[in-house]
């Protein structure tokens, strides 16, 4: 038998056709074909895990029926994909109320109240699981960890381990491990330390990773109602790596950053720019008017006195010492329209090319 | 690396190091300094790359490392021409490559026959069988072999030398133009890039077009309806000096605080004192504001529309989710009022206007608009044409400077300010993971005073044994510039005779009042990464007098 050298496999998903690369997953063909199921404990940064259940669906490949998890399971030609019969519809939603009887109430999920639905019970929601379907099990206990950054619910954990694939597949800092077995078993430091005394670097990428409210941002949650916030897609204000963030606003008001996942930067932050991003922009000490300095100190005045006073001043310079006794220092850290005035003003404004930027320092 | 290759840039892409057969990482911290390039050095060694690690302090990427060169600070010429001295004389390098795609291959040979592993090794402080095992793994994984470098390499008075050293590698290598290799310089602050690509220089117009190469000053003449200053402007750190001469009397400073990020806080200080006329534009009253006759009233970046260029040449949008805070206006709001002001007439009112208009000047981002960005995501230059995907590395089918590239011969320039008995020890400078830079944002973040309480000078535990000292004891650190107080940390990733700091606690710390003004002659680089220094017990003996 030849087997001949393919690049693209044909798959039917819901009686849609569609293809797909050889080495894709059976999720990746769902995906492509503009369906969706919920995957619980999967990153595509980690890969999968297969471990929830929830995606699990009906396919078949020549005349074979069987059941597979859509994240491990590699696509195959002419494979025929069956998302949401009601025998898995039924299933997904007996995983989703045996995983609510872990939790604490739905209506109290830190990261629903204050950021947006989660995971978890955006799928409950989809599903129509019920949270008291089972009788409750102890819930695991909240972290207590008096760090400043990561909040701790555990009473919301499912067991997924994004969290630990995360920290230790993708940032490999392996500051947090699952600690017990079965039902016993929760998410620790190693010697149950704080975080603060673990090796976390405080990415936050747990966080930005969990599927339910078991960890949230510390420095937002609470402070913020999910259905009025909005989102404004930007750029961290820190190095040059340029990682993709959201401003978070309520009411005209900053609120906080979370990491834009649809950036190059694949959703990824460094500890500044998930926790220092946004609250240096609503210190008291921003100068919030034009100063002038008179005998030594400075009052306050207003932009046309400032203005005039800048051009009256470098004016009378040039028109004494030459455009040359002029310089303008431009800044690596606004925007690149900034700069460009800035060499623009410096080259016709004052006729100097005395323009620098601190890209030496 | 501009003048052998054309562009000094990132010539890869940061995804692309997660697919390297061998990473090269030199002065380099990149797991606090970049820590989200890090994960795709770290992806790498997970794949099964080797990771080198070139650098003086036993810095955290180190763990991940296959072999770390713990070189002596400031000696990266000798080593990266023992590299090349070992692929020519193996003949390893990549011949067909070096033949098609480079110039002076002849003369770099020559030059490097002097430079022994064994030569190098002395000088370097790092056995010569590493340097030779080295070499041998950069050539056996030609055309997918990345080295970064960051400022370990350009913050030193020979640093454009250390860079051409680092190139040529890359080139015997045949590591320009190809997926997954290149050489890569990371690049430190927000939009620094940008900065350059917009033509905030004194020799560059909009896009590296040379304000001296004939028919470029006409362009920007005609389209801007005014006459253009003919000969090259001055940099920073000259004009620093000619404000001292008295013969720069007035400076615009556009967010930066440079009395606490230059070198040598004192001359910084005195050279800003000596003018007539500051005007700072910035977000806070910085140390720099204070020196400053006007101060206007800056908006942040939450405030601003706009792009950020990235260190792979990733133009991204930045846009306003908040308005300025009180009267504040954005840098291009306020550069905008203050050209008309000075009789310039354009019309230009918004961020996307003032895009437009340097895209039709510089080729390289003419292809990139407003509408691109927000449909497409980031787009990295050079990008001509509205329908080119931008660019992921440079290089490809010949140099981006249009010739080839060329091999430049460098010699070994010590750092500028050797230890002596007074002055014993190496201060070296650099960034720890959760500050940034000088402080004023990260030092307004609550809880990162956990993380770092403030500034340490970091001590090797053989050093800080033989001078009795403690782990937190207070000490002054002294150059022939100035004296600082600070708590010592004992860790061994200082080695021995060197100390670190940052420069991000500039309250009671101020780093640059110690550092050397020593720079690099061709880029006027300064020598952050080297000076000589003496600690000093506070109750042993009184802090010197400055």
């Amino acid at each position: 038998m030849t087997t001949q050298v393919k690049n693209r496999l044909n798959v039917e998903v819901n009686g849609i056709a569609i293809d797909c690369g050889t080495d894709a997953r059976v999720l990746d063909a769902i995906r492509s074909a503009g369906f969706d199921v919920p995957t619980l404990c999967y990153d595509e940064r980690v890969g999968p895990q297969g471990t929830c259940r929830m995606c699990l669906v009906d396919v078949e490949v020549n005349g074979q029926m069987q059941q597979v998890a859509a994240c491990t399971a590699f696509a195959s030609e002419e494979m025929r994909v069956e998302t949401h019969s009601d025998s898995i519809t039924d299933y997904r939603k007996t995983i989703l109320e045996m995983l609510l009887s872990e939790t604490s109430s739905p209506t109290n999920c830190p990261k629903c109240v204050s950021f947006k639905k989660c995971e978890l019970h955006t799928a409950a929601e989809e599903y129509d699981a019920k949270w008291d379907a089972f009788p409750s099990l102890v819930v695991r206990e909240k972290a207590k960890d008096d760090n400043p950054f990561i909040q701790r619910d555990y009473d919301y954990c499912i067991s997924c381990f994004r969290c630990t694939n995360i920290c230790n597949d993708w940032e490999q800092a392996g500051a947090i491990t699952v600690e017990g077995r079965g039902q016993e078993n929760s998410i620790a430091t190693f010697f149950n330390n704080k975080l603060l005394e673990s090796p976390c670097t405080f990415c936050g990428q747990c966080i930005n990773t969990c599927p339910t409210g078991a960890l949230t941002d510390k420095k937002i949650v609470g402070t913020t109602k999910a259905e009025n916030l909005e989102r404004t897609k930007s750029i961290c204000p820190y190095c040059g790596v340029g990682c993709g963030i959201h401003l978070l606003t309520e009411d005209g008001q900053l609120k906080g950053t979370e990491p834009d996942f649809d950036s190059p930067s694949r959703g990824s932050l460094c500890v500044k720019g998930q926790f220092a991003s946004w609250e240096f922009v609503k210190s008291d000490e921003r100068l919030k008017y034009p100063l002038i300095k008179e005998n030594g100190s400075f009052r306050r005045a207003s932009w046309d006195e400032a203005l005039n006073l800048v051009t009256e001043r470098f004016t009378s310079i040039r028109d004494d010492s030459g455009p040359d006794s002029l310089v303008c220092w431009s800044s690596a850290r606004t925007v690149t329209e900034a700069n460009y005035l800035m060499q623009k003003f410096a080259r016709i404004g004052i006729g100097t090319n005395n323009i620098d930027n601190c890209s030496r320092t | 690396m501009a003048v052998m290759v054309g562009k000094g840039a990132m010539t890869n892409s940061i995804e692309e190091l997660a697919g390297t057969d061998l990473l090269l990482v030199v002065g380099s911290n990149t797991t606090e300094a970049h820590p989200v390039i890090s994960l795709r050095m770290k992806r790498a060694v997970k794949n099964g790359a080797k990771l080198i690690v070139i650098d003086p302090r036993k810095i955290e990427l180190t763990k991940w490392a296959t072999r770390h060169l713990q070189i002596n600070i400031g000696t990266d010429i000798p080593l990266f021409n023992a590299f090349a001295h070992v692929m020519i004389k193996e003949g390893l390098y990549d011949r067909e490559y070096v033949e098609h795609r480079t110039e002076g291959f002849d003369e770099l040979a020559k030059h490097v026959e002097f430079y022994t592993p064994e030569y190098a090794a002395e000088i370097c402080g790092v056995p010569a069988e590493d340097i030779i095992a080295t070499a041998r793994e950069y050539a056996a994984a030609s055309g997918k072999a990345a080295i970064c470098y960051t400022l370990g390499i350009t913050e030193h008075s020979c640093g454009s030398h250390n860079v051409q050293s680092v190139a040529n590698l890359g080139m015997l290598g045949g590591n320009f133009g190809k997926p997954n290799a290149g050489v890569n310089p990371l690049r430190g602050q927000n939009n620094v890039q940008g900065a350059s690509d917009s033509g905030a220089l004194p020799t560059d117009l909009p896009g590296y077009q040379k304000v001296e190469r004939p028919g470029v000053r006409e362009k920007f003449e005609k389209a801007w309806g005014a006459d253009l200053p003919k000969r090259r402007g001055i940099t920073k750190i000259t004009a620093m000096d000619q404000m001292l001469r008295g013969k720069v009397k007035g400076v615009y400073i556009m967010g930066e605080n440079t009395v606490i990020s230059d070198p040598n806080t004192n001359h910084a200080q005195a050279a800003l004192e000596a003018t007539d006329f500051i005007v700072v534009q910035d977000i806070f009253m910085t140390d720099t504001a204070k020196l400053a006759d006007v101060v206007l009233p800056a908006a942040s970046f939450a405030e601003s529309d706009g792009t950020f260029a990235n260190s792979e040449r990733r133009v991204q949008r930045v846009r306003p989710a908040i308005k300025p805070v009180g009267e504040s206006r954005t840098d291009v709001d306020i550069l905008l009022d203050l050209m008309k002001r000075f009789g310039v007439v354009q019309n230009l009112n918004s961020s996307s206007d003032v895009w437009d208009e340097m895209r039709q000047l510089a080729p390289i981002f003419t292809g990139i608009t407003y509408d691109r960005l927000d449909s497409e995501g980031g787009i990295q230059w050079p990008c001509p044409t509205e329908d080119h995907p931008g660019t992921q590395f440079l290089h490809e089918d010949e140099m981006d400077s249009g010739m080839p590239g060329y091999f430049a011969p460098v010699d070994h320039i010590p750092p500028a300010e050797p230890t002596d008995s007074e002055y014993p020890l190496i201060l070296t400078t650099g960034r720890r993971r959760s500050t940034y830079h000088t402080g004023t944002q990260t030092g307004r973040a609550t809880g990162f005073e956990l993380l770092v309480p403030s500034e340490l000078a970091e001590i090797n535990p053989f050093d800080a044994e033989q001078m009795e000292l403690v782990d937190g004891q207070k000490v002054t650190v002294s150059s022939r510039r100035g004296s600082v107080e600070v708590p010592i940390k004992i860790t061994d990733r200082s080695p021995h005779g060197t100390i670190f700091m940052s420069f991000a606690f500039p309250e009671l710390t101020q780093t640059n009042r110690l550092t050397s003004d020593a720079y690099d002659f061709i880029t006027e680089t300064p020598e952050f990464k080297a000076c000589a220094i003496r600690i000093d017990t506070i109750e042993a003996s009184p802090p010197p007098t400055d």
